[in-house]
């Protein structure tokens, strides 16, 4: 099984920019992993060095995976054994979290998103099927319903996504630009 | 709730189920983007220090050609030893440049007049956005006021809160001037209430390090108590030598670079080691060690030691274990020389000579220590204190270091700079370590934020974030990481292509039966063997290199996007590949040699200075190879080579760029 990698894409990830401060490859036996707060960033990566939450879910991410918000916080709650203070460093150690994430990608929990399901998901947005959202619309979907996003997620998607003369989304021509580049890059699917 | 509920509600159910789809999607991607960002500023980051690593190798080296190339005939500052009496000399009275440079009435840059005023730093802020010139007459005299005013100043400035509202601290700029400019624009500048600390690092990498320069120095001529300017490890004629600023003022300065480069030499010697803020906060450019000493750090002569890549000579000109080629035998050619030459003394200029001539003392191994652990030390997370051995020089201290210097000093806070942060700033050892850091855009266009701190009276410390930007329009988050991506990976890519031989070598021990292609762990463990860069190499393969059906890496692939260029056909490709890997040493050491500035040198120091530095690093070329190469570029056959026009020749071509431009 390929997911050998895993083990290694940690450990030669030395400096600390790719050592996420969420997983701790050799920390001191008392640094245990405090309450990981579950509001929007949980699952999100944008925090700077000075945050330290967020990591696990762009890990998992990373890695081929596609957990929703709510699956992630599960995934946390089974690493997260006991309730910490507020001061304590809230790291997670490699040896907890590698078999908890080996058997993820063994088990392809959170596979992968097809490209046709998804083009359906925003098909079932757009009620005039006229092959576009317009902003309002994606903006009340995607912050009022399921897991919403938060206003920064938001403003990037919109930067990327709107055809600005027209503020809409014309929602096949964003899928190709963004599924083509990310299976090049990043070929994890076990 | 209601009746007529069926359809509507299997509608918004859908829509519940589309907008988690897509989130889910989306964050995902997101995080791959993220990855992708967090990956290039790895390989940004691995490959500085390697190469400022290689530096501090090779400083040695570069010592023991300083030394070797001394001549007091000549005025060139690279090539002497710094304590030239002749341009010292010259540099002792404003007035001199009056005489000897002369401003033509056509010239309609900024004109000083000493003491400086308000208005004149506000012309210089004008003109430098407006990419004008101050004329090197002016340069000059800034330059000596600076030097003087900054020769009364403590090794450790001290300052307090209590005259002005807040204190500013900024970090690292490296000739960033559009982030200082911004800084004067969200900060105001700097005045009597509004007081400034910069931690070092001025000059290198960034394209305007010597307007920044003036700029700070005439702001500290106009508020000299209100504005404190820290040593970096930057500032040091030796790190400028490889990391640009030497080149931008040669290229901007043309003829008077000479005397610039010399007078800058002396005038960051003479910069404060570290500044206190009510005896609470401890301000310096790099860090601590178990060992640092702020009473010592204070007495000492910190002017003593020009570059901290030159290890001081022990005394008596016993041999230096630490030093790869003896110099004793040069110590005393160096002795000879200095006895006869030098006339008057300035006792405040002592250099590194041997004792044994009655010549002031240099530094001593201890107070070089002690200046190189402030200037080049970083924080972390583990206890203790190690060498530092990404940057090759100072240590890691770790929180317990920490805690104990803050105990002995009665201290509250420190801040540092020195570490690129992608925030701009970052906060470690529980609250104690500040990390400032100030160049946006430092490694690629929006690669990272600058930051500053203020600090209130109450010492409470405030962030505030920045970034410069060329565009008109801010880039999406695809266009960011992509930019910053194609970039680290071009620079990834060169250095594979520089180790070639050693690479494929390394590949071949996995490739026991001939067949090209190695599993991706092996691949993995001969890229970071040979490169010596921890990086996720895994995640960074599809980006390097070509995998075959089977899953198994092709690794010649790594080698298809670059090639050398081939400028001369007799040129075996082991020694093009050894030219394209040293061409930046190559570059500095010619440029020590060349003692006129005419770029020419002869093909004698050329194969002598070739022996020498192969014999260093340890590289196995053969010795005709080199004649070979040498005899076909010298194209006049006068026995002088163009050094810069031959190392232009010995570059590396990306072959989609090629294509592209063809």
């Amino acid at each position: 099984m390929r997911f050998g990698h895993v083990l290694h894409l940690f450990s030669t990830a030395g400096s600390d920019a790719l050592r996420p401060a969420g997983v701790c490859r050799r920390g001191p036996a008392r640094a245990r992993p405090g309450p990981r707060r579950y509001g929007d960033s949980a699952g999100g990566c944008h925090g700077g060095e000075g945050e330290r939450r967020g990591d696990i879910g762009c890990i998992v991410r990373s890695l081929g995976c596609f957990p929703s918000e709510a699956e992630l916080r599960e995934l946390l709650a089974k690493l997260v054994q006991e309730e910490e203070d507020e001061e304590a460093t809230r790291f997670i150690h490699m040896e907890k979290f590698l078999p908890v994430m080996t058997k993820v990608l063994l088990d392809r929990s959170y596979w992968p998103i097809r490209e046709d399901v998804l083009l359906h998901a925003f098909e079932a947005l757009d009620e005039n099927k006229c092959g576009y959202i317009t902003k309002e619309d994606l903006v009340k979907y995607l912050t009022e319903e399921g897991e919403p996003f938060t206003e920064e997620e938001m403003e990037e998607m919109l930067s990327i996504a709107l055809d600005p003369e027209t503020d809409t989304l014309h929602y096949r021509d964003y899928l190709s630009k963004l599924v083509v580049d990310e299976t090049k890059i990043f070929p994890f699917h076990v | 709730m209601g009746c007529n509920r069926s359809v509507p509600d299997r509608r918004s159910e859908r829509v519940i189920k589309a907008a988690i789809l897509i989130q889910k999607w989306y964050r995902a991607t997101m995080a791959r983007i993220e990855m992708r960002r967090r990956y290039s500023l790895s390989i940004f980051r691995s490959i500085e220090y390697a190469d400022e690593q290689d530096q501090l190798q090779l400083s040695k080296f570069f010592s023991f050609m300083l030394d070797h190339y001394t001549n007091l005939d000549s005025v060139s500052p690279i090539s002497t030893s710094p304590t030239d009496p002749q341009v010292v000399g010259e540099c002792l009275h404003i007035t001199e440049f009056e005489e000897k440079i002369d401003v033509p009435d056509s010239y309609y840059g900024p004109r000083l007049s000493f003491p400086l005023t308000v208005g004149d730093a506000n012309a210089l802020i004008h003109a430098f956005r407006n990419k004008q010139r101050l004329h090197p007459h002016y340069v000059l005299q800034l330059l000596c006021e600076t030097r003087r005013v900054l020769k009364l100043m403590p090794n450790i400035t001290h300052l307090s809160t209590s005259y002005s509202k807040d204190i500013t601290i900024c970090g690292d700029l490296h000739g960033n001037l559009d982030d200082l400019l911004l800084i004067f624009y969200k900060n105001g500048v700097p005045s009597e209430q509004n007081r400034y600390v910069f931690n070092g690092d001025y000059v290198d990498r960034g394209k305007n390090s010597l307007e920044i320069l003036i700029i700070l120095f005439a702001f500290f001529l106009i508020y000299p108590n209100n504005i404190s300017l820290n040593r970096g490890n930057h500032e040091d004629y030796l790190m400028n030598l490889r990391y640009g600023f030497t080149k931008e003022v040669s290229s901007k300065y043309k003829e008077h670079s000479t005397q610039i480069l010399y007078l800058l030499q002396d005038v960051f010697s003479w910069l404060p080691l570290a500044t206190i803020i009510d005896n609470k906060v401890l301000i310096l450019h790099g860090g601590i060690s178990d060992t640092t000493n702020l009473d010592f750090l204070k007495a000492l002569e910190r002017n003593k030691l020009k570059s901290l890549l030159r290890p001081p000579k022990s005394a008596g000109g016993r041999h230096d274990q630490k030093e790869g080629i003896s110099t004793t035998g040069l110590s005393k050619h160096t002795a000879n020389q200095h006895d006869a030459g030098k006339t008057q003394h300035d006792s405040s200029l002592s250099s590194t000579e041997p004792s044994g001539s009655n010549l002031p003392a240099g530094p001593t191994q201890e107070e070089w220590k002690q200046i190189l652990d402030v200037l080049w030390s970083d924080p972390r997370s583990q206890n203790g204190c190690k060498p530092n051995k990404s940057r090759g020089a100072g240590c890691y201290f770790g929180p317990d270091v920490t805690a104990k210097i803050f105990q002995r000093y009665n201290l509250k806070i420190l801040i540092r700079s020195h570490e690129f942060k992608r925030e701009g700033y970052d906060i470690s050892h529980g609250g104690k370590v500040i990390t400032i850091f100030s160049a946006s855009n430092y490694y690629e266009e929006g690669s990272n934020r600058g930051a500053y701190v203020k600090l209130d009276p109450e010492l409470i410390p405030r962030f505030v974030q920045f970034q410069s930007s060329k565009h008109t329009r801010s880039l999406n988050i695809l266009e960011r990481v992509g930019t910053i991506e194609s970039s680290a990976l071009k620079s990834l890519q060169e250095l594979i292509y520089a180790h070639r031989s050693e690479l494929i070598s390394a590949f071949a021990q996995y490739d026991l039966n001939g067949t090209g292609c190695i599993s991706v762990p092996d691949w993995a463990a001969a890229m970071e063997s040979v490169l010596k860069l921890e990086l996720p190499w895994r995640m960074l393969r599809p980006r390097l290199a070509q995998m075959n059906p089977d899953g198994q890496v092709d690794f010649m692939s790594c080698f298809y996007d670059l090639k050398m260029d081939q400028p001369i056909k007799e040129a075996q490709p082991a020694l093009v590949e050894t030219l394209c890997r040293y061409r930046k040493d190559l570059e500095i050491i010619f440029n020590i040699i060349n003692k006129d500035n005419s770029g020419l040198i002869s093909l004698e120091e050329f194969s002598q200075t070739w022996r020498l530095f192969t014999s260093h690093v340890g590289i196995d070329v053969q010795d005709d190879s080199l004649d070979k190469l040498v005899l076909s570029i010298d194209h006049n056959k006068d026995g002088h080579i163009d050094f810069n026009e031959f190392l232009e020749a010995f570059h590396f071509v990306h072959r989609v760029e090629e294509k592209e431009n063809s």
